[in-house]
């Protein structure tokens, strides 16, 4: 009953920051509500465990805690630098495959 | 190399926590995961007093419960002003010195301020924080400099305690 | 002592499924991207401890407040980290935050601007 209703406001806060996802006039708003969608997935999945008595998906949670954060990273490095490599000379020109060395 | 010990040490109890096989196998698994990470993080050259900051730990024990009283406080401030009908916000940003000697001090400086709802911070250069504030309330209690305080405070606590030993 | 503890549980429970609540009106309601990272910052620190700690009374000393305990820690120290890459991309991008007061001169220049 608890964990129902908690489940039940999470999934409500998820629809409101979705539907800042969807109206989000810059993408940044996107970026930031998905962030937000993605920490409240790992707390549903936390809840989701012990609603259902199996607290193995806690080990999810974490896991979905690590990729949410690179996930948000990556794109807001894919969106200020336009590709995912190091920006060694720090100005935005991309499309040199030499940007991309491993140094 | 302290460093190195003490990385594989805590990778290794995380290993054994989240594991919760207690066989030959699996902690020979770990063992050798733990080694590799190390070893590649070695020859990153990550391991350092930032990456890995032991010096720190003690110290922080004290700073961490204030810090939680205060992102309650301002959570309670910030949910305020939401739910109001006309949302009564005055947003502005404000240029802060921190005080602190190191980066690593800058950047626990930078994060609580982004972790208490009310203030982020923009940007951060030399010692120079730019904060974006909601309300007039949270510019002033970043302007207070009370956080900042307590930060350099938690930095320096560490060299007394280093130089006895 | 097994009802106190669930009324304590059911309490933070509560408590942060409310913050939560909050924070993603304020990121639905909030005027523009800079204000809305606070209504953000509400949801990933109190909604999500709440919830969490909500959930570490209920299982008692075992492993899973240990991992509990975990996910607590790693998002308060990513969160701010996030936070703090999107708002440089918004700043690089050319994104000019809506402000009440001037940040050269500390004159209010109205309080119309910021009541959409």
């Amino acid at each position: 009953m608890m964990f129902a209703a908690t489940a039940l406001a999470i999934l409500v806060t998820m629809g409101l920051t979705l539907a800042r996802a969807l109206l989000g006039p810059t993408v940044f708003d996107r970026i930031l509500a998905v962030n937000v969608f993605g920490t409240l997935t790992v707390v549903l999945i936390a809840v989701y465990g012990f609603l259902t008595e199996r607290p193995e998906f806690l080990d999810i949670a974490l896991v979905y805690a690590l990729i949410n954060f690179i996930g948000t990273i990556a794109v807001t490095k894919y969106v200020k630098f336009q590709h995912l490599g190091f920006p060694i000379d720090g100005d935005d020109d991309q499309d040199d495959p030499g940007d991309l060395r491993w140094s | 190399m302290v460093h190195s010990v003490s990385l594989g040490l805590v990778m290794f109890v995380l290993w054994l926590l989240l594991s919760g096989h207690y066989t030959a196998f699996v902690m020979g698994l770990g063992v050798a995961s733990v080694v590799l990470v190390v070893v590649v993080a070695r020859r990153m050259d990550v391991i350092d007093h930032e990456g890995h900051p032991i010096h720190l730990s003690w110290r922080s024990i004290r700073y961490w419960p204030w810090l939680i009283r205060e992102i309650v406080k301002a959570n309670w401030d910030v949910a305020k002003v939401i739910v109001q009908a006309r949302m009564p916000i005055s947003p502005s940003i404000l240029c802060v010195e921190g005080t602190q000697k190191s980066e690593l001090g800058n950047v626990i400086y930078a994060n609580s301020i982004t972790l208490t709802p009310g203030t982020v911070t923009i940007s951060l250069e030399d010692g120079e924080f730019l904060v974006h504030a909601l309300t007039a309330e949270a510019a002033a209690g970043i302007a207070s400099g009370e956080m900042d305080l307590r930060v350099t405070d938690m930095e320096n606590a560490k060299a007394g305690e280093d130089d006895p030993k | 002592m097994e009802l106190i503890l669930d009324i304590l549980s059911w309490a933070c429970l509560m408590g942060g499924s409310a913050f939560a609540l909050t924070g993603a009106v304020g990121v639905v309601r909030l005027p523009d991207v800079f204000t809305r990272m606070h209504g953000a910052g509400i949801v990933d620190t109190m909604g999500v401890g709440l919830i969490f700690l909500g959930l570490m009374i209920q299982a008692g000393l075992t492993l899973v407040t240990v991992k509990l305990g975990l996910i607590i820690a790693f998002i308060l120290f990513t969160s701010p980290t996030a936070t703090h890459a999107l708002a440089r991309a918004v700043i690089n991008a050319g994104v000019q935050p809506l402000l009440d007061v001037d940040p050269d001169d500390e004159t209010p220049e109205g309080d119309e601007s910021s009541k959409t």
